[in-house]
């Protein structure tokens, strides 16, 4: 099981929680596993989101998450 | 330190060599976008809405077309339908539909022998427009009886009873704001606001597109990345994106603003109208300002709370942008994401409106959002600095993040050098010497996250030793030479005989394009790995050679040798042996990789400016101006500084001139560079740097990327020297001399 830092703002799709709790092996299933408890965040998701892993902002679903790593959504960066 | 008593064990990276792409440029030679030509050359022109919001009733283009030599005309009738998304996005925005959502809007395009002909026939287009109410601020666009530019645009961050115009909504933060702030001595609260500004590249968009009927295409393009012009221009036309080959230029300059597409996809659809022959198109300056992509415009209020001794207890930020009349432009959410960012914080709050306008689609500009919320933020610190009788860089010390810290965006940083930064920016010289009168300091900190995105490096032996390099990231900062530098350094051979190529996007795997300050850090990555894979091939070559096991062989100063006695007692085989040999011990040797690169480390820079505001006229000159910055490790230092004072000129243009100006008809009134003003050598002092080296253990010569994060502190800097200056305190940019002057005028407060 891994927990999930998420942003205010889709904290109303998942009845207020801050932080939830999935089981997920890498950020790809990690993903998957939130919309599927919380299908409200499907389109947060789909719109897509960074998610920083241990403090790294990652790309990608084959990101191994290792249990107790700290994970963050993020709004989608770009750069210039 | 300086960069150049930083000892390392590396021989070539942080050296100084020449710059690959110097004599071409110097003697004229390089070829940016509006020097490709070909055989049976068509040349394009658009027609543009003079309207800022208006449909689109009717256009004839019957006497454009009843001109010889005028080939083909293409209006949204000629693209397919039923895109969504940001495939929408960028081919309404390439071709308006029914509605023209900006001054600049292209509305149709035409393609004839000359270019001459091109803009005649253009002007023969008769376009029938129904004038629409419109609205380009942000703070208007977001009153409940502001035009409504797009209906039902909203996403799923958007609550129920929001005004029409907001279609994306933030909100982040952590802690308890309100027991930060009531912990706090000193609470203030202040509103900022800056004006879009446009990145300012001196090279004009220019490409030249060839498209047939079978689908097959190919375009010269100047961009920053060739893969996203190609799956954009996929995108907008409906074409397979692998039948697209497309061939980047030489750049003159992007800064965010090449990382998409404007009239590329209205050559390659003129030239499958008019047969297959090329079209070129080259923008002039007008359209460059009116039609591509500037940044947002911004609205932001800040609330800070600070004990007496400077520790920060709390902090809020609402920040409010437009990117245009398209979703998902708007930096809201990484101007929030920056604002704070260097500084540890028991309570945040963000929350951020992004806002349709009727104003060109936002693109990204260097550190996208970063420079505003930088604004913003630190010129409350430096206020609340003021107020308390603290020293701006000793706050910034006493609050600065280091690795462990929480951000204040969610994530626990990793190793970062921002203390190391404001400790070389306190030691520096320039924050000592004595200002006179009507002079000020100013200081400002800035974050960018640094990024890694997809990648992909060939690299190949040549016959004679020497290496070959191709990447996809185009060279807008150095990466050539810094590339070429870290390939060298692990082959072990020298410098001159390493080429690195920018390849068309037949030659490799999708390459993200060069944003992000990721060339070095990712290409560069990438490429040491691909090195390190025909090292290998190497060691095996001469393992095989001298009859021992592959593992007992090392590759030390451009030779295989035997790891030790034990190995074999063989004399070290150089590259060039190897080389030599490779067609009878097994072929081309050649190292590849391919991924996201992982290990992004995250950067931090300081200003420190001296001002002198004329007290009569308002105008503000730059005296003297420090740039501070972790690069993590610098590959070539010449190309780290340049990065460093590249950031600070345009940031002082942003602070000091430039601004898109809007008529109340909602034209822009300054589309040429004499009255869009950005800086030029004799605005502007020498720029010092400091090259701060934390190195990133995520690279494996500790770049962290170095593009981006200059841009950001530039604004509040120079915010504050002028209140350090003057007394007033301008929070809306930019600080042009009337506005300077009747914030004196007006008092403390202006």
């Amino acid at each position: 099981m891994v927990e999930v830092n998420l942003w205010s703002g889709l904290r109303r799709f998942t009845g207020d929680l801050a932080a939830v709790t999935v089981e997920a092996g890498t950020t790809g299933e990690m993903l998957d596993a939130l919309v599927a408890a919380f299908p409200g965040l499907g389109p947060a998701i789909a719109a897509g989101v960074s998610v920083a892993v241990d403090g790294e902002i990652v790309n990608g679903r084959h990101i191994p998450i290792t249990r107790g790593a700290e994970i963050y959504l993020l709004q989608r960066l770009k750069g210039g | 330190m300086a960069k150049d008593e930083i000892k390392t064990p590396f021989k070539l990276v942080g050296t100084r060599v020449p710059r690959p792409d110097g004599l071409d440029k110097v003697t004229g030679r390089a070829r940016y976008g509006a020097d490709f030509s070909a055989p049976g050359m068509l040349f394009g022109a658009v027609v543009r809405s003079p309207h800022a919001h208006a449909r689109i009733r009717k256009i004839d283009a019957s006497k454009a077309l009843a001109l010889a030599g005028v080939k083909a005309v293409v209006t949204r009738a000629d693209f397919p339908t039923g895109l969504e998304g940001e495939k929408w996005n960028l081919q309404d925005n390439a071709m308006a539909g029914d509605v023209a959502f900006y001054d600049g809007h292209a509305v149709a395009a035409v393609a004839a022998t000359s270019a001459l002909l091109a803009k005649d026939a253009a002007k023969l287009i008769e376009v029938d427009y129904e004038i629409l109410p419109h609205v380009t601020d942000v703070d208007e666009a977001m009153k409940p009886d502001a035009p409504v530019i797009r209906a039902g645009a909203a996403d799923y961050s958007v609550p129920e009873g929001m005004p029409p115009n907001v279609v994306r909504y933030l909100d982040f933060g952590h802690g308890d704001l309100e027991a930060g702030f009531a912990a706090a001595d000193l609470v203030r609260e202040r509103t900022y606001k800056t004006e879009a500004t446009h990145q300012g590249y001196i090279e004009p968009h220019a490409c030249v597109g060839q498209l047939g009927a079978d689908g097959k295409g190919e375009m010269w393009v100047t961009t920053q990345g060739q893969w996203y012009v190609r799956w954009m221009c996929a995108a907008v036309l409906g074409l397979d994106a692998a039948q697209l080959r497309v061939t980047p230029s030489e750049i003159g300059g992007g800064f965010g603003g090449k990382t998409t597409v404007f009239m590329e996809p209205l050559s390659l659809a003129l030239s499958r109208k008019a047969g297959g022959k090329p079209v070129k198109i080259v923008m002039d300056r007008s359209e460059v300002l009116r039609a591509t992509g500037p940044t947002a415009s911004a609205s932001m209020d800040v609330k800070l709370g600070m004990t007496k001794d400077g520790t920060i207890t709390a902090a809020r930020a609402e920040f409010r942008m437009q990117g245009g009349a398209y979703t998902g432009l708007s930096p809201v959410g990484e101007a929030l994401q920056c604002a704070f960012a260097p500084y540890k914080l028991p309570a945040v709050s963000h929350i951020g409106y992004e806002v349709l306008a009727n104003r060109p689609k936002a693109a990204a500009y260097r550190a996208p959002g970063s420079p505003m919320g930088a604004f913003a933020a630190e010129s409350l610190i430096d206020e609340m600095c003021r107020e308390l009788g603290l020293d701006p860089i000793e706050v910034r010390l006493k609050n600065a993040v280091t690795e462990g810290d929480k951000s204040s965006y969610g994530p626990t940083f990793k190793s970062i050098g921002l203390k190391e930064v404001l400790a070389a920016t306190q030691a520096h010289p320039n924050y000592a010497v004595p200002l006179g009168p009507n002079q000020g300091r100013g200081v400002a900190t800035g974050f960018w996250f640094n990024y890694n995105g997809d990648t992909s490096v060939s690299m190949a032996i040549a016959e004679d030793g020497t290496a070959q390099v191709a990447v996809g990231t185009p060279d807008i900062g150095g990466s050539r030479a810094s590339l070429g530098l870290m390939v060298a350094e692990t082959l072990g051979i020298p410098y001159e005989h390493v080429r690195v190529n920018v390849v068309e996007t037949g030659a490799l795997g999708v390459n993200e394009p060069s944003h992000g300050s990721r060339a070095t850090f990712a290409s560069g990555k990438a490429a040491v790995l691909a090195t390190q894979e025909a090292i290998g091939e190497m060691c095996r070559r001469a393992a095989a050679e001298w009859g021992i096991d592959p593992e007992a062989v090392e590759w030390v100063d451009g030779a295989a040798q035997p790891s030790g006695p034990n190995a074999g007692k063989f004399p070290p085989m150089p590259i060039a042996e190897i080389a030599g040999n490779m067609s009878a011990t097994g072929g081309p040797i050649c190292g590849h990789w391919q991924g996201l690169p992982e290990g992004v480390g995250a950067s931090f820079g300081t200003h420190v400016v001296d001002v002198e505001v004329d007290p009569e006229t308002g105008k503000t000159t730059v005296l003297r101006y420090l740039v501070v910055q972790d690069a993590g490790r610098a590959i070539h230092p010449s190309y780290v500084e340049g990065q460093y004072q590249g950031g600070a000129a345009q940031g002082i243009g942003w602070a000091l001139n430039e601004e898109y100006v809007y008529g109340t008809d909602g034209r822009l009134q300054n589309p040429i560079f004499l009255d869009y003003r950005i800086p030029v050598a004799s605005d502007l002092p020498m720029i010092d740097t400091v090259i701060v080296e934390v190195p990133n253990p995520g690279h494996p010569f500790g770049v962290r990327g170095v593009g981006e994060t200059g841009i950001a502190p530039p604004l509040p800097a120079i915010a504050n020297a002028i209140a350090a200056a003057t007394g007033a305190r301008l929070r809306h940019l930019p600080m042009t001399p009337p506005k300077v002057l009747a914030a004196i005028r007006a008092g403390a407060d202006g």
